[in-house]
């Protein structure tokens, strides 16, 4: 038998059923003993009666004023609570609809697009054609993805570290933490140092054991990887993003203190600064022979040898330190708030 | 190729180097080489701008040792230097006018990274104008997105943080559409500099293979940018990122950066896509419709605030509503119409941010009009510029705002029909409403205070920050007197863009 609800009684279906039952007067007997009650008061004086009428001016409007207010009140939390919720489902559903929409238009497209990989593509064209076969006589990378990149369209990835570099430095907005004017660390400096030290693990043997092993092999291969990266795949980019992950280990393995001995935030401050202005001062140089067809005096060197390729090499060490500078900053600051 | 034929490349890598170079400097000189920077990049483009005229087209300028198709591109006309020209001088007003009370809104050890911001952003609407590689453009609009971000959160308050977080939310939206969109043109056209895939898509238009994807192309490219320049319906981070970020921040964002994604949007229509596919593909009357409820439901909001800067912040919504009811006419006639509101929203808009902050700054940091009374006695300089700004956005004649709804107007009644009817309607229906609440606004700040204020002393407006929003009141005078030379140059710009 299902559950009664507590307003039954109250309830319209439960009153017809009392009418059906017991008759008229079962059911309003409440009302009928109330107006008669009200009405047996005898008057006796004009004021009393102008007394009483005002008193029950005043009940009657403060009653109304009550109603309106209790109705006020019923709207108020109806919007508060399951209006709010029907806004909320009606929005999801909204959104799934359009989701959904999308997908589907997009994916229907993408059918209507020609085949990836398929010699006709429109992509095969004099571009690409280019960079295939005069790649290396033009740029003197071995790498053709890191030509086209860093020389072709060099201006395209002068943008790019800046993208890193803008990052960087808005993080630094959103995060940093200040300190006062005399150098002492202010409140939430003091209780974010604390967080960390409480939170993350310290001298803990095992990790610094294995990230003693592990740092330098993995700076090594960061290192190769920049260096190399005219010659074979890699670059700036993706160097960069391996040492900044041996930097990160060496952090959480030795802490702060540690890694503050080679690592502050003037050294990210001065090899950013250095490195992204080589790169713009670099280009604009090379930007600034080639459109005017000046001789630039780079020599792009034997194709396949460690020094070739012209400004390539320098590039992605400057892209390279951009890049590991940046991640080890983001980390650091998600982290602690500071370096 | 003579020296001046470098200015552009010289102006933008001079910001990128000005933004770097920020980055090691103390507060005072990263203030001092932002002012210069602008001040260089200004000069520099009205030079452009004087070469331009003299020459009779557009000139490309390789940024590399490559030409066209396969290395980076800028391109150099009337139009770019004309709008490199009027926002560097807007950016220039606005750091005089507003950067000496960042100290407010900015923590000390903070200013050199928001000067970082602004030399980046500056840099970004650069190569934006003059841009011819749609990749570039997806590459500086991220930096953008990114620096606009910072600009906003660099006044920390759970306000900004609520602001920002939409903003992030709808802008990374926008990038993704537009990312979309440049990958699918790229797929089916095999190329990214503007003047190759005009060819490729020309012939896609002829042979029909391809045109479903090439539709949904503008269709995403169109969505991305408009989410990012808030229009109508997607203006929904607008208000409250414009209301709370610092008021130097709001010139640049709401004045510069929203009109510099509109900019490239035009671009788009007219250089890589043609503006004749635009108008065969059905873009433009959903441009006119957006345009049009925009202008309308903008200006309601902005009756309904109480607080200034929401409502000069939903008035922006607006008045970007006429820019994409000038791209939504279709016709040249409405785009160069469109061109010059941005021009002349550019100038009022930072002005009207600007002032509104030293009338804000006299009443005791309250932002509501009530506590507004008397405040335009109280700060002359900034009653008197606001006023101004504001008859332009109503468009009382010789003011820009009046040569914007002419034109508008004009442009409309060439076409005929039920778009005539509808222009006419929108322009009545919206300048009624943009007098509703700029009368409000002027007659508020001109009352008497019906009760003693006692507002706390406030450090002075320096006479150089008068002067500046006084210029700016100017330039905003003169593009209403004197538009017939500017309007010569966007037509004839315009006829040279694609």
């Amino acid at each position: 038998m299902s559950k009664r609800r507590s307003d039954w009684e109250s309830r319209p279906q439960a009153r017809i059923r009392k009418w059906y039952k017991e008759g008229f007067l079962a059911l309003d007997n409440e009302i009928i003993n109330h107006l008669t009650q009200t009405t047996q008061l005898p008057l006796h004086t004009e004021e009393e009666v102008v007394a009483q009428q005002e008193a029950m001016s005043t009940r009657q409007r403060e009653r109304t004023l009550a109603l309106e207010r209790l109705d006020q009140y019923n709207m108020l939390t109806w919007a508060r609570t399951r209006g709010r919720k029907a806004i909320t489902r009606l929005h999801v559903i909204l959104a799934l609809a359009l989701g959904a929409m999308m997908i589907f238009f997009l994916l229907e497209t993408v059918a209507q697009m020609p085949r990836f990989g398929d010699p006709a593509t429109p992509g095969a064209n004099i571009v690409s054609e280019r960079y295939i076969t005069k790649g290396l006589e033009e740029t003197g990378a071995t790498n053709i993805v890191s030509g086209m990149i860093l020389d072709y369209r060099a201006f395209d990835t002068l943008g790019e570290a800046t993208v890193l570099f803008v990052a960087a430095s808005a993080v630094l907005i959103l995060l940093r933490i200040d300190r006062n004017k005399d150098g002492s660390p202010v409140q939430e400096l003091i209780a974010a140092e604390s967080d960390d030290q409480h939170y993350e693990p310290r001298n803990d043997r095992i990790l610094q054991g294995s990230a003693m092993v592990l740092v330098p092999t993995i700076f090594l291969y960061g290192i190769y990887i920049i260096l190399n990266g005219h010659l074979s795949p890699g670059g700036g980019f993706s160097g960069g993003a391996i040492i900044s992950a041996g930097l990160i280990l060496y952090l959480d393995a030795f802490g702060f203190e540690k890694a503050g001995r080679f690592f502050t935030y003037k050294t990210f401050t001065w090899v950013s600064f250095f490195s992204l202005m080589f790169y713009a001062l670099a280009k604009a140089y090379s930007f600034y022979c080639g459109v005017n067809n000046l001789p630039s005096g780079i020599p792009l060197g034997m194709p396949g040898a460690i020094l070739s390729g012209g400004l390539i090499m320098p590039l992605n060490i400057a892209v390279g330190m951009v890049v590991a500078c940046t991640m080890y900053i983001f980390y650091a600051l998600f982290r602690k708030g500071g370096l | 190729m003579t020296f001046v034929y470098n200015f552009p490349f010289f102006c933008i890598l001079l910001c990128m180097a000005a933004g770097i170079f920020t980055s090691i400097l103390k507060q005072r000189t990263a203030k001092i080489l932002t002012f210069a920077v602008s001040a260089v990049v200004f000069i520099l483009s009205a030079l452009t701008l004087r070469l331009t005229l003299q020459l009779d087209e557009a000139y490309p300028f390789m940024m590399g040792h490559f030409p066209a198709p396969w290395g980076n591109e800028i391109r150099i006309g009337r139009l770019e230097a004309l709008m490199a020209t009027g926002f560097s001088a807007v950016i220039l007003i606005s750091l005089i006018a507003g950067m000496w009370h960042t100290h407010s809104f900015v923590s000390e050890q903070k200013t050199n990274l928001y000067c970082i911001m602004i030399d980046l952003a500056l840099a970004a609407v650069l190569v934006l104008i003059y841009t011819n590689d749609l990749f570039t453009v997806y590459v500086f609009i991220e930096i953008m997105t990114i620096a606009s971000c910072a600009l906003v959160v660099v006044r920390q308050n759970g306000h900004t943080l609520v602001a920002i977080t939409r903003y992030m939310i709808m802008h990374l939206f926008g990038s993704g559409l537009l990312l979309m969109g440049i990958a699918m043109l790229y797929g089916i056209t095999g190329h990214l500099l503007m003047m190759p895939l005009q060819e490729a898509v020309g012939n896609i238009v002829k042979t029909g293979e391809h045109l479903g994807p090439l539709t949904v192309v503008i269709a995403l490219i169109t969505a991305g940018l408009a989410i990012k320049s808030a229009m109508f319906p997607f203006h929904g981070w607008a208000p409250d990122t414009y209301a709370f970020a610092p008021p130097l921040s709001s010139a640049i964002l709401s004045g510069i950066i929203s009109k510099a994604y509109i900019f490239v949007l035009i671009k788009f229509f007219f250089r890589v896509i043609g503006l004749d596919v635009i108008v065969t593909q059905q873009i433009t009357p959903f441009l006119f419709v957006c345009g049009v409820s925009g202008m309308i439901i903008g200006s309601i909001m902005a009756i309904s605030q109480q607080d200034i800067r929401r409502m000069i912040a939903y008035s922006s919504v607006a008045q970007i509503g006429y820019i994409y009811l000038g791209l939504g006419i279709g016709t040249k006639a409405g785009v160069e119409a469109a061109l010059f509101q941005m021009l002349v929203h550019a100038a009022v808009k930072s002005l009207l941010f600007l002032s509104t902050y030293e009338l804000i700054n006299v009443s005791g940091d309250h932002k509501h009009f009530r506590y507004l009374h008397g405040a335009g006695y109280r700060n002359v300089p900034a009653g008197i510029v606001f006023t101004i700004a504001a008859m332009s956005m109503v468009g009382i004649p010789f003011t820009g705002g009046f040569i914007v709804k002419l034109n508008l107007a004009i442009s409309g009644i060439a076409i005929g029909g039920w778009v005539r009817a509808l222009v006419l309607i929108a322009l009545a229906l919206s300048t009624l409403l943009n007098s509703v609440y700029f009368l409000h606004t002027v007659v508020s700040i001109y009352r008497k205070p019906t009760q003693k204020l006692d507002y706390p002393e406030v450090q002075k407006m320096p006479p150089y920050v008068a002067a500046a929003l006084i210029v700016s009141t100017m330039l905003i005078i003169y593009l209403g007197i004197g538009s017939e030379p500017i309007l010569r140059v966007i037509e004839t710009g315009l006829k040279t863009f694609s």
